[in-house]
C-alpha cells in the first residue's frame, strides 16, 4: 500500500515508527516519499498517527525507529529551528503580543535579515494573503480568516521549500473553509512549495490535494490521486472512509480475469471486480459508489445483474434524490440519483430492480 | 463598695453570704496575661483557688498582656471592654493610668490588709506605682551567661561592666531592643555614679554618651525584643551573655539544666501587677475587684513563688516564700529580692521613662538602625 | 443621525419619551443589582473604607489640645512664642481653669501623654501638675472659710447660686458648662442638673456662676450626686475670690447671701492677689520653660501637620518647619530600606518562582497539582514557626553553619553571620512570599499553548529566542500580578523583619507597629501609614504607566 522510495523524493519517510509508551507503537513502519512541488494531505481519523508524523517531519517529536529525510538529508538529529520549514498550526499560534508586522517579521529576524529587506518581505507576504492593510493590528483585532492568512503568510515569508499544515481550517465556518481551500492551494502551486497538509476533513483532502495519503492504524491505507482514491478504493476502509459508501458481505464463489462472482449472505450472485480478494470461498465486502445505481431500466446497460430492491426513505436534495433501500439484508443502502426532469421519484414502500455495471461494484477485504 | 467588701470578707463564713455576692457579681470574667510559665503560676496560685470558692465562675484567659495597652485604647474607643482584669508592668500600667483606661484603686478599700494588720499601703510600700497599678511580683532584668564560654583562666563574669570588656569576656551579647536598662548599664560603666545616672540621661549629652558607650560593643550584640529570645540564644549557644528576665533564665538553669548561671549585678527590678480597666459595668468590676482582693492577699503572692522565681510585692509575705511546688528547690535564694542577689540594684524609673521614653527611644532607634 | 435631533425625543408606545421609560426599566434593575452587592460593599466599606479613613483623619487630628486648654490656647494667641519671654499671668489664669477641669475630669494626662511626643517631660509636667493644681488659691480659700463657715456649706452655696426659690433665673451659663464639659471629654450631658442659676447672680458674677455650673453638671452626670448636697471645688471659690477682689459691685444685691458675700469682699480686700503664675512654677518650674509653651501653642490647632513631619524627619517648631535633629532621623531611611528591601525581595521570588511556575504549567495536570500542594504547604503551618524555622537554620551555630563548618567550607571560629540583618530578612521572606509569586505566574502560565514556542521554534528561532521573544512577553502579566502581591505584602511585613531582621533588617512597619502598641502615638503611626499607602499607590501608578494594569492576570 505504500509506494517505495524514490531518488527525486524531497521528503521521504524511511521504516519511520514512534511510540510514546514503549509498549504501543502509534506510527507503524512508514514509508513515504514526497515529490517536490506536491500538495500532500495526511487524512484520517483521529489516533490514526498522521499528526504525529507531521510532528516527527517538524522535529517536534523524534522518530522511534527509522529515517526522515529533506531533500535526500536525514533530518532526524537537526532541531526543529534548523529544519526551514514553515508550518501552519490548528489554532494559528499566532503571537498575540506582537502586531501582524512583527508576527511575519519574526523569523526573519532569528534569520538575521537586514530590516529594509525584512519591511519588503513582509509586506509582499501580506499583499499575498490580501491582508496589506493589516500590518499594524494584534491578532486578537483579526477575524478568524484573517488569522489563517497572517498564519499562512508567517509560514511562508521565510521562503521554506517546505511547508506542513496541521488542520489549519478547522477553526472556520464553512463558507470560509471552503474559499479558504481554494486559496491555499492556488497558493502552494503559485509559489511551488511542497505542502504536508493534515486533515480529517476528507472533502478537504480530495478538493485541495495531489495526492492523498490515508491513514489508519498507524498505517498509510491507500496513498493516491483524489480521485482514483475515490473511484478505486483498494481496501474496505478507505472506500468506507472516503466518500459515501453502500457495502454488501458475502463470499467469493469464482474468480477469473481480474473480476469475480460474490454470492451475498441471501444466495444471490453478483458480479464484482477483484479488488482486494484472493481465492475462492474467501469472505469479502463488496462496496458499490451510491451514485453509480441506477433503478431506471432505460439507464441500466443491457446485460446488467439486477437485484430487488424495497424503497425504504426517499429524500429530495434539491440537486439529487437520495433513497434508502434494503437490498440483500443490508438496511442502509444509499442511492443518489440526478435531479432530471424525466427521473421517477421512488415512494417508501416500492420494490424496485436496481442495477450497476460489475466494474463499478468491488469486491475488498472483509474487515 | 464599702459593703461589697465586708460581704467579701466573710464569703467563706455563710453559704447565703456566697449566693447574695453571686447575684451581685458577673459570673464570667476574662483575666489577660502574659501566657507560658508566668501564667501558669497565676492560674496555680490565684485562679484555680478562687474557682473552689466560686464554683459558677467562669474563667477566661486571654494572653494578650504585651499588646495590652493598645488593644485597651481600641477597645474603650470602640466603647466594648471585654477585659476585667489584666496583668501588665507597672510602666504599662501608669499609661493606662494617663490614658484614664485603668481605673484609680485606693489600696486601704480594695486591697486586703497583712495577717498581723498592717495596712495594705504600707505592705506595699514603694512599689504602689501611680493611681492604678496593684502591684503583685517583682521581677527583675538581669544577665545570664554560658558557663562553658567564660575563657579560660579567667573569672566569671559578676560585674555588669564585664558586658562591655569584649577583651577579656569576647562572644557575642543579647540586649533588649530598647533604651530602657541598656542606657543605664552604659553610663553605669562609663564612670557615672550610680545616683547620678538618671540625671545624666535627662541631658542630651548623658544620652549620647551612653549610646557612645553602646557603640563600643554593638557590633557584638543580638538585640531581642521577646524574652523568650535570650533564653533560646544562651541555650544554643548563638551568645555568651545576655539580658532577660530571671525567671526566665532559672528556668534555663533549674528546669532545663543548661550550662547558664546567673550575674546579678545591677539588675533592674521593675513590677508586674493587675490594672482593672475604667468605667466597667456594676456586675464585673464587682467581681474583678473580689478577685483582686483575693489574688494579692499576703498568702496568695506568697504562692505564687511556688511555681516562678518573681518575688512577691508585699513584705508581709516574703517570709512565706518556700520550696518549688515541683523542682523541689528552695525558692528563696533564686528571689531577685534575696539580700545575696540584691546587693547592686536599680528600680525601673518610671517618672523619668514616662518623660524620656519618647524622645530617647528615636535616638536609639536612629542609632541601631545606622 | 441628525432626524431624530431634528424631530423632538423619541416616544415610547405608551407616549413617555423613551429615554424616562429606558431609565425607569433600568433603575429595578439596578436596584436589584444594588442589593446583591450591598452586604458585600458594606462589609468592605466598615472593614476597609472605615478604617483607612480613620487613619487618614488621625494622622492630622490634634484636637486634644484645643479640648482639654479651651481658655488657655484663647490667652495663648497673644503670646509672642519668639520673643524669649514665658506667657503673662493672664495665661497662667486661664491654664488654672482648664488645668482645674481636666484634673477633675482626668483628662490632663492624656493631654500630657500627647505634648510628651513632641517635648520632653510634659507628661510628669501635666501628671504632676494635676495632683497639685487645688491648692492654688489655698490662703485666700482658707482665709474666706475662716471669715464664715458657711463658704463651706453645700446648702449656702446652692441657695447663693440659684437666687433661691421664685427668683428669676438664667440658663445661659448651665448651656455653656454642658458644652464645655462635653467639649472636654466628648461626652454628651444632657438631663436635668437639678440646677438652675439666678438671673440676678449670674449677671453680678459670672465668672463664680460658671465654675458653679461646670462643677453642678460634672457632679450630677459624672459623680452621680446631688448638687445642693456637695461643697463646690476650689475653683468656684478661687472664682468668687477673684471677682469680689476684682470689685464686683454688690451695693444693689439683695438676694440670698448678700452678707456673706459684702463681708467677704471687705476682708479679702487686704488679701494678696492669687498669683497664678507663681503657684504653677512652685508646682513645677517647667511651666517657666519657654520650649513647653512653644509647644503647646505650636500644637494648638485643631489639625496638624505635625504627625505628618515627624514621619520624614522633620519638626514644627514656632519658626516653622525645621529638620529633626540628626541623632533622631530614622523615618526617611526605614522607608528607603523598605522600598529596597521589598524590591529585592519581590526580585528573587520572581528569580525563583518563574522556573517553579514553567515547571509546574508544563508538568502533566496530576503531578502539576500534587506539587502545587508543595509550594502551598507553607501556608499550613504559621508564620512564626516558619520564621524562627529560618532562626534555627542560618543562625551562627545553626544548620548551615553547622554543615558548611563539617565540610570545611568554613572556620569553625568564622562561622558566617546570615540573621539578625538584611540577608536573614530577604531570606526568611522570600521564603514566605514565594507562594504568592508562583500561583499567578503558574495560573498564567498554564494560559499559554505550547504550540506558541512551537511555532517560534519552526519559524526558526532557537529554544532561548522563542522562549524570551515569544513566552516570556506572555508570562509578563503573571509576573506583574505576582509582584504587585509580593511588594505589597513585603512592603507591610512586620513579624518576619522583627524576629530574624537585627537592626539592619527591620521595616518601617516595625516602627508603626511600635508606635502602635508600645508608645501609643497613634497619630504618627497614621501619618506613617498614609505615606505608606501613599507610596504603594504611586508606585501602583507608575506600573500602571509603564506595564499597564491590564497586563495583570491572577489567572
Amino acid at each position: 500500500m505504500t509506494d517505495s522510495q524514490s531518488s527525486d523524493a524531497f521528503v521521504a519517510f524511511d521504516r519511520v515508527q514512534k511510540s510514546y509508551d514503549g509498549e504501543t507503537l502509534v506510527v507503524k513502519d512508514l514509508n513515504l516519499s514526497i515529490p517536490k512541488g506536491e500538495f500532500l494531505t495526511m487524512l484520517g481519523p483521529s489516533g490514526s498517527g498522521k499528526t504525529t508524523c507531521l510532528m516527527m517531519l517538524a522535529g517536534f517529536e523524534t522518530a522511534t525507529h527509522g529515517k526522515i529525510l529533506l531533500d535526500g538529508v536525514s533530518i532526524n538529529n537537526i532541531p526543529p529551528h534548523k529544519r526551514g520549514i514553515g508550518m501552519v498550526f490548528q489554532n494559528y499560534a499566532l503571537f498575540p503580543h506582537m502586531t501582524v508586522a512583527e508576527n511575519l517579521s519574526f523569523p526573519l529576524e532569528v534569520r538575521k535579515i537586514g530590516k529594509s529587506d525584512r519591511e519588503a518581505k513582509v509586506k509582499r507576504a501580506l499583499d499575498m494573503v490580501q491582508m496589506g492593510n493589516f500590518g499594524g493590528r494584534r491578532p486578537a483585532q483579526l477575524s478568524g480568516g484573517q488569522q489563517q492568512r497572517i498564519a499562512l503568510a508567517r509560514a511562508l515569508v521565510f521562503e521554506p521549500e517546505l511547508v506542513l499544515m496541521d488542520e489549519p481550517l478547522g477553526a472556520l465556518d464553512k463558507q470560509l473553509r471552503e474559499h479558504m481551500q481554494f486559496e491555499i492551494t492556488n497558493l502552494a502551486h503559485d509559489l511551488g512549495i511542497t505542502t504536508v497538509y493534515v486533515t480529517h476533513d476528507q472533502t478537504e483532502a480530495l478538493t485541495m490535494s495531489d495526492r492523498v495519503a490515508v491513514f489508519d492504524d498507524g498505517r498509510i491505507q491507500q496513498i493516491d490521486a483524489p480521485d482514483t482514491l475515490y473511484e478505486s478504493p483498494t481496501n474496505s476502509f478507505v472506500a468506507q472512509f472516503i466518500g459515501e459508501n453502500n457495502t454488501l458481505s458475502g463470499v467469493v464463489k469464482k474468480m477469473s480475469d481480474g473480476f469475480c462472482q460474490v454470492e451475498l449472505d441471501d444466495g444471490e450472485v453478483i458480479d464484482c471486480k477483484a479488488v482486494n480478494v484472493s481465492e475462492v470461498g474467501e469472505r469479502t465486502q463488496v462496496s458499490i459508489r451510491p451514485e453509480r445505481v441506477e433503478y431506471d431500466k432505460s439507464r441500466l446497460k443491457s446485460g446488467t445483474h439486477t437485484i430487488k430492491a424495497e424503497v425504504l426513505e426517499f429524500v429530495y436534495m434539491g440537486d439529487i434524490f437520495r433513497t434508502k433501500l434494503r437490498v440483500a439484508g443490508n438496511d442502509d443502502f444509499v442511492i443518489k440519483t440526478r435531479n432530471a426532469p424525466d427521473q421517477r421519484r421512488l415512494k417508501p414502500g416500492e420494490t424496485i430492480e436496481i442495477g450497476w455495471l460489475p466494474e463499478d461494484c468491488r469486491a475488498l477485504d472483509a474487515r | 463598695m464599702k459593703l461589697t467588701k465586708t460581704l467579701m470578707a466573710s464569703t467563706a463564713l455563710t453559704v447565703a453570704a456566697g449566693a447574695v455576692l453571686a447575684q451581685d457579681m458577673a459570673d464570667s470574667m476574662t483575666l489577660v496575661s502574659w501566657g507560658g510559665a508566668y501564667q501558669r503560676s497565676q492560674v496555680n496560685a490565684y485562679a484555680d483557688p478562687y474557682k473552689e470558692m466560686h464554683p459558677d465562675l467562669e474563667v477566661v484567659w486571654d494572653e494578650s498582656s504585651a499588646e495590652a495597652v493598645a488593644k485597651l485604647r481600641a477597645m474603650d474607643e470602640a466603647g466594648n471592654v471585654t477585659w476585667d482584669v489584666v496583668d501588665v508592668v507597672a510602666a504599662d500600667a501608669l499609661r493606662l493610668c494617663d490614658e484614664g483606661l485603668a481605673m484609680e484603686i485606693d489600696p486601704e478599700e480594695h486591697l486586703a490588709a497583712a495577717p498581723d494588720g498592717t495596712s495594705a499601703e504600707d505592705d506595699f510600700g514603694d512599689l504602689l506605682v501611680g493611681d492604678c497599678f496593684i502591684p503583685q511580683i517583682v521581677y527583675s532584668t538581669t544577665f545570664g551567661y554560658r558557663t562553658d564560654m567564660v575563657p579560660d583562666g579567667v573569672e566569671p563574669p559578676s560585674d555588669i561592666c564585664s558586658v562591655f570588656d569584649l577583651e577579656t569576656y569576647p562572644g557575642k551579647r543579647s540586649l533588649e531592643k530598647r533604651p530602657i536598662n541598656n542606657m543605664e548599664w552604659a553610663l553605669l560603666c562609663d564612670g557615672v555614679a550610680k545616683d547620678e545616672v538618671y540625671d545624666v540621661l535627662a541631658t542630651a549629652e548623658g544620652q549620647q554618651q551612653a549610646l557612645d558607650k553602646l557603640d563600643t560593643i554593638k557590633d557584638e550584640v543580638i538585640w531581642w525584643s521577646a524574652g523568650a529570645d535570650t533564653p533560646q540564644l544562651l541555650a544554643d549557644g548563638e551568645v555568651f551573655m545576655g539580658s532577660t528576665y530571671n525567671g526566665r533564665l532559672f528556668s534555663v538553669i533549674e528546669e532545663q539544666d543548661q550550662p547558664v548561671a546567673m550575674m546579678w549585678d545591677a539588675q533592674v527590678f521593675d513590677l508586674d501587677g493587675w490594672i482593672i480597666p475604667a468605667n466597667l459595668p456594676e456586675d464585673r468590676l464587682a467581681r474583678a475587684l473580689d478577685f483582686v482582693y483575693f489574688a494579692t492577699d499576703t498568702q496568695r503572692l506568697a504562692d505564687q513563688a511556688k511555681w516562678i522565681s518573681y518575688g512577691p510585692a508585699r513584705q508581709s509575705s516574703a517570709p512565706l516564700v518556700g520550696e518549688h511546688a515541683e523542682l523541689g528547690i528552695k525558692m528563696a535564694p533564686h528571689m531577685p529580692t534575696d539580700p545575696e542577689n540584691a546587693q547592686n540594684t536599680f528600680l525601673y524609673n518610671y517618672e523619668f521613662w514616662a518623660d524620656y521614653r519618647d524622645d530617647i527611644d528615636a535616638k536609639f532607634q536612629a542609632w541601631l538602625a545606622q | 443621525m441628525s432626524d431624530t435631533t431634528q424631530s423632538g425625543p423619541v416616544l415610547a408606545a405608551d407616549g413617555t419619551p423613551l429615554k424616562k421609560s429606558l431609565q425607569k426599566a433600568l433603575r429595578a434593575q439596578k436596584l436589584r443589582a444594588l442589593a446583591l452587592v450591598a452586604p458585600l460593599l458594606i462589609f468592605v466599606l466598615v472593614t476597609f473604607i472605615a478604617p483607612i479613613a480613620d487613619m487618614l483623619f488621625r494622622s492630622v487630628e490634634n484636637q486634644i489640645v484645643s479640648r482639654t486648654l479651651q481658655n488657655t490656647v484663647v490667652a495663648l494667641e497673644d503670646w509672642d512664642a519668639e520673643g524669649g519671654e514665658a506667657p503673662g499671668e493672664a495665661v497662667y489664669e486661664a491654664l488654672y481653669w482648664d488645668m482645674f477641669l481636666a484634673a477633675e475630669a482626668k483628662e490632663h494626662t492624656r493631654l500630657g501623654t500627647r505634648l510628651n511626643y513632641e517635648q520632653t517631660g510634659v507628661s510628669s509636667l501635666f501628671r504632676g501638675t494635676g495632683r497639685g493644681v487645688d491648692d492654688i488659691g489655698e490662703d485666700q480659700i482658707d482665709a474666706l472659710e475662716d471669715l464664715n463657715e458657711a463658704w463651706e456649706e453645700e446648702s449656702f452655696w446652692y441657695e447663693l447660686m440659684t437666687g433661691g426659690d421664685g427668683a428669676a433665673k438664667d440658663g445661659s451659663q448651665l448651656s455653656a458648662a454642658r458644652e464645655r464639659l462635653s467639649t472636654l471629654t466628648t461626652d454628651s450631658y444632657r438631663g436635668n442638673v437639678g440646677f438652675e442659676p439666678g438671673a440676678e447672680i449670674s449677671a453680678l458674677l459670672p465668672r463664680t456662676v460658671s465654675e458653679y455650673a461646670t462643677f453642678a453638671v460634672y457632679t450630677v452626670f459624672v459623680e452621680e450626686d446631688v448638687v445642693a448636697e456637695e461643697e463646690p471645688w476650689e475653683a468656684v471659690k478661687v472664682a468668687l475670690i477673684e471677682e469680689l477682689k476684682a470689685g464686683a459691685d454688690l451695693s444693689g444685691y439683695s438676694g440670698p447671701g448678700a452678707e456673706e458675700l459684702r463681708a467677704a469682699q471687705e476682708m479679702l480686700a487686704d488679701q494678696p492677689d492669687i498669683d497664678y503664675k507663681a503657684a504653677f512654677l512652685k508646682e513645677d518650674k517647667d511651666w517657666g520653660s519657654i520650649p513647653v509653651w512653644q509647644t503647646i501653642k505650636t500644637y494648638s490647632p485643631p489639625f496638624t501637620s505635625g504627625y505628618f513631619l515627624n514621619a520624614v524627619d522633620l519638626q514644627k517648631t514656632v519658626d516653622g518647619v525645621e529638620a529633626r535633629p540628626e541623632t533622631q532621623q530614622i523615618y526617611i531611611m526605614l522607608f528607603q530600606r523598605t522600598l529596597f528591601m521589598s524590591l529585592v525581595i519581590m526580585g528573587s521570588c520572581i528569580l525563583l518562582g518563574y522556573p517553579i511556575a514553567w515547571i509546574l504549567a508544563n508538568l502533566p495536570v496530576r503531578t502539576a497539582n500534587l506539587l502545587l500542594i508543595l509550594v502551598l504547604l507553607p501556608f499550613w503551618t504559621s508564620l512564626l514557626v516558619r520564621t524562627s524555622a529560618w532562626k534555627v537554620m542560618l543562625q551562627q551555630q545553626g544548620v548551615i553553619n553547622d554543615v558548611l563548618v563539617w565540610l570545611g567550607m568554613v572556620a569553625d571560629e568564622s562561622r558566617l553571620v546570615m540573621i539578625n540583618n538584611q540577608f536573614g530578612t530577604i531570606v526568611a521572606m522570600t521564603h514566605i512570599l514565594l507562594p504568592f509569586m508562583i500561583l499567578p505566574m503558574y495560573s498564567v502560565m498554564q494560559t499559554i499553548p505550547p504550540t506558541y514556542l512551537r511555532a517560534a521554534k519552526s519559524l526558526g528561532a532557537t529554544n532561548w529566542t522563542a522562549f524570551w521573544r515569544v513566552y516570556f512577553p506572555q508570562s509578563v502579566p503573571g509576573i506583574g500580578a505576582g509582584s504587585i502581591l509580593v511588594f505589597i505584602l513585603a512592603i507591610g511585613y512586620y513579624i518576619t523583619p522583627e524576629i530574624v531582621g537585627g537592626t539592619t533588617g527591620t521595616f518601617i512597619s516595625n516602627r508603626i507597629a511600635y508606635h502602635i502598641s508600645s508608645s501609643l502615638n497613634w497619630g504618627l503611626a497614621a501619618a506613617l501609614g498614609s505615606i505608606l499607602l501613599a507610596a504603594v499607590l504611586i508606585l501602583y501608578w507608575a506600573y500602571d504607566k509603564i506595564v499597564g494594569i491590564d497586563n495583570v492576570k491572577l489567572g
